[in-house]
């Protein structure tokens, strides 16, 4: 039997909201699936309900073969038998433990392999000199970090992490993404990662669950779910774009050059980016031209053809094939004038600052300052 | 001064107050995180003895207490000895008697402690039990001190159930409040005026020592 956590419930709140969820993770490649979803859409009673922390009405739980849960016979395995590592939003640090109290706080055995644990978990998340302070004494940042190294401590099967980040202001999420992302690759445990930040869900997961309106519409790996919504609630949840797998190839005067399939794009470097990467353009963003070109100030000139064309209201999603897929959304006038039709030969034309690269290194890594 | 009185009363608060933390912590625990519909019952029960006149109450402890009771005759049973006028009989009644100034500041103090910290704890493996005595007593345990404190100055100052229940026995059940009340009907004045001094003293020392206590024991974590 292969090792999977495999999931079907539904849980019902007092007003009538519906929670339901059916997903499957792999957990024997251990990736990091992200849950994607709009505030309120029912990601944190899910991942409650997988810690057994909430019990739903109807379904089943299960990991790999032990069964967490199941209404028909009644089981319902507490949070203390299903060894996990839940990461809460606001963290939930012991106040009155310090760092290290806090990372050891479950930590069985002797005292020095107790305390040898605990100094490895914080040189692992960067902790060490901390181990002393309280966590009123950290930064929200800190403060991250000591809750995943405890969450990690116990060696869990499976990690849950809500909202990991979004306790952070802006400028401290960016070196924590990472951070974040280099930790979850390096040990192994399959993590179900709980978001509503596209960048996030972007840098972090392999697979991504979309939810919206308390049901799972959607699930596959990260960029094709971006790319290829499977309806339009979740097309409305994740943002319609182009989102490509990448590599950075050169870089130079604060720009970069990304292959992407067999297309090379010029891209501006945010800082920091190397290797692989997630290529992201919007469709508003993308022209399409035919014929002899002018002089533009646009960096990317694509050439493709036409592989297809879908009417949005008053707009039509032209997609070319410019050795990798690229939308653009076009105005009905201007199709006509232009003529274009699927197998057409055309120009995709997108600005340099218009295509955003979300990092995707886990090897090489740099601290921001 | 009736120095029997003021030993006595001391030993009664001091047993009462240890058996209310024993007893207080698992019924606010069950006050503080049950969700039983018809919890608001027992919440009115160990609320009775706050609004009870002294002498109602001690007058169904007393029934409750007797021989003709099942307490009283289990008491008899394992004991030999019955409870009305003796110095165990009265504990019991002081236990009841200030139930509600332990366990309302207990139940106070758990429902205070930020749920998620109980939820982080189980999920890191540690059992309900555990997670009480590492995570939820030490974060209420400004809550528990209160309760404590409360709980010894109100018996130390109790006198209506004890005179039902008690009776006036030398040395067994007679209370410092009892041995005041006694002075004053002899019309020893003198004698009624220091013991009530002392008491006085004794009550705000107790409680001017908890309280310092408490600005004491706030360690970094709950400094902003």
């Amino acid at each position: 039997m292969a090792a999977a956590l495999t999931a079907d419930f539904s849980k019902a709140f007092p007003g009538g909201t519906v929670v339901a969820a059916e997903l499957r993770l792999e957990t024997d490649t251990a990736p990091v699936t992200v849950l994607f979803g709009p505030s309120g859409s029912g990601k944190t009673t899910i991942l409650r309900c997988l810690a057994g922390l909430e019990r739903p009405e109807v379904g089943d739980i299960r990991f790999g073969d032990q069964m967490w849960f199941d209404a028909a016979v009644n089981i319902c395995l507490p949070p203390q038998q299903r060894r996990i590592g839940y990461l809460f939003q606001e963290y939930a640090l012991f106040p009155h433990r310090t760092v290290a109290q806090n990372v050891g706080f479950a930590l069985r055995g002797t005292r020095p392999a107790r305390q040898a644990r605990i100094a490895s978990l914080l040189g692992l998340l960067d902790l060490d000199g901390f181990a002393a302070r309280y966590p009123r004494q950290l930064s929200g940042g800190q403060q991250q970090r000591v809750a995943l190294a405890r969450a990690l401590a116990t060696d869990p099967q499976l990690l849950l992490l809500d909202e990991p980040l979004s306790a952070l202001d802006a400028p401290a999420r960016e070196p924590l993404r990472r951070e974040l992302r280099r930790v979850l690759s390096g040990c192994g445990i399959p993590t179900l990662l709980v978001t509503h930040d596209r960048v996030e869900a972007l840098a972090l997961g392999d697979r991504m669950l979309v939810i919206a309106d308390g049901h799972i519409r959607q699930a596959g790996p990260v960029h094709e779910v971006f790319s290829r919504p499977a309806d339009l609630a979740v097309a409305r949840t994740v943002g319609v774009e182009t989102v490509i797998p990448g590599r950075v190839i050169a870089q130079a005067d604060g720009l970069l050059t990304v292959e992407v399939g067999t297309a090379r794009v010029t891209a501006c470097d945010p800082g920091g980016v190397e290797g692989d990467v997630f290529l992201c353009v919007r469709a508003e963003e993308v022209i399409i031209e035919r014929g002899p070109l002018a002089r533009m100030s646009a960096r990317n000139h694509l050439n493709g053809r036409i592989v297809a064309m879908n009417p949005e209201g008053p707009l039509f999603r032209v997609t070319v094939d410019c050795g990798f897929p690229l939308a653009a959304l076009i105005t009905r006038p201007a199709c006509e004038d232009l003529a274009l039709a699927v197998g057409e030969a055309v120009t995709a034309v997108v600005k340099a600052t218009s295509i955003h690269l979300i990092p995707r290194d886990d090897l090489v890594r740099r601290r921001a300052v | 001064m009736d120095w029997a009185a003021i030993t006595l009363s001391v030993q009664l608060s001091t047993w009462t107050t240890l058996a209310l933390l024993v007893i207080g912590m698992p019924i606010a625990h069950w006050l503080a995180f049950s969700s039983w519909r018809w919890k608001f019952l027992v919440e009115a029960v160990v609320a009775l003895p706050l609004v009870l006149p002294p002498t109602v109450l001690g007058f169904y402890l007393l029934l409750a207490l007797s021989l003709r009771s099942p307490l009283g005759q289990m008491y008899l049973k394992l004991t030999g000895a019955t409870l009305p006028f003796t110095f165990q009989g009265l504990l019991i009644a002081s236990i009841v008697y200030s139930l509600p100034f332990a366990v309302q500041p207990f139940t106070a103090a758990f429902a205070a402690v930020d749920r998620r910290l109980i939820e982080a704890s189980w999920s890191l493996g540690v059992s309900r039990r555990a997670t009480f005595f590492r995570v939820i007593v030490p974060l209420a345990r400004h809550g528990l001190v209160t309760g404590m404190v409360l709980s010894f100055a109100h018996t130390l100052g109790e006198f209506g159930v004890v005179l039902m229940v008690g009776g006036n026995l030398p040395g067994i059940t007679r209370t410092v409040s009892i041995s005041i009340y006694d002075d004053v009907q002899a019309l020893n004045y003198s004698t009624a005026a220091q013991t009530s001094l002392l008491l006085l003293v004794i009550s705000f020392l107790v409680l001017a020592v908890t309280y310092a206590l408490q600005r004491n024991l706030r360690t970094p974590w709950l400094l902003h």
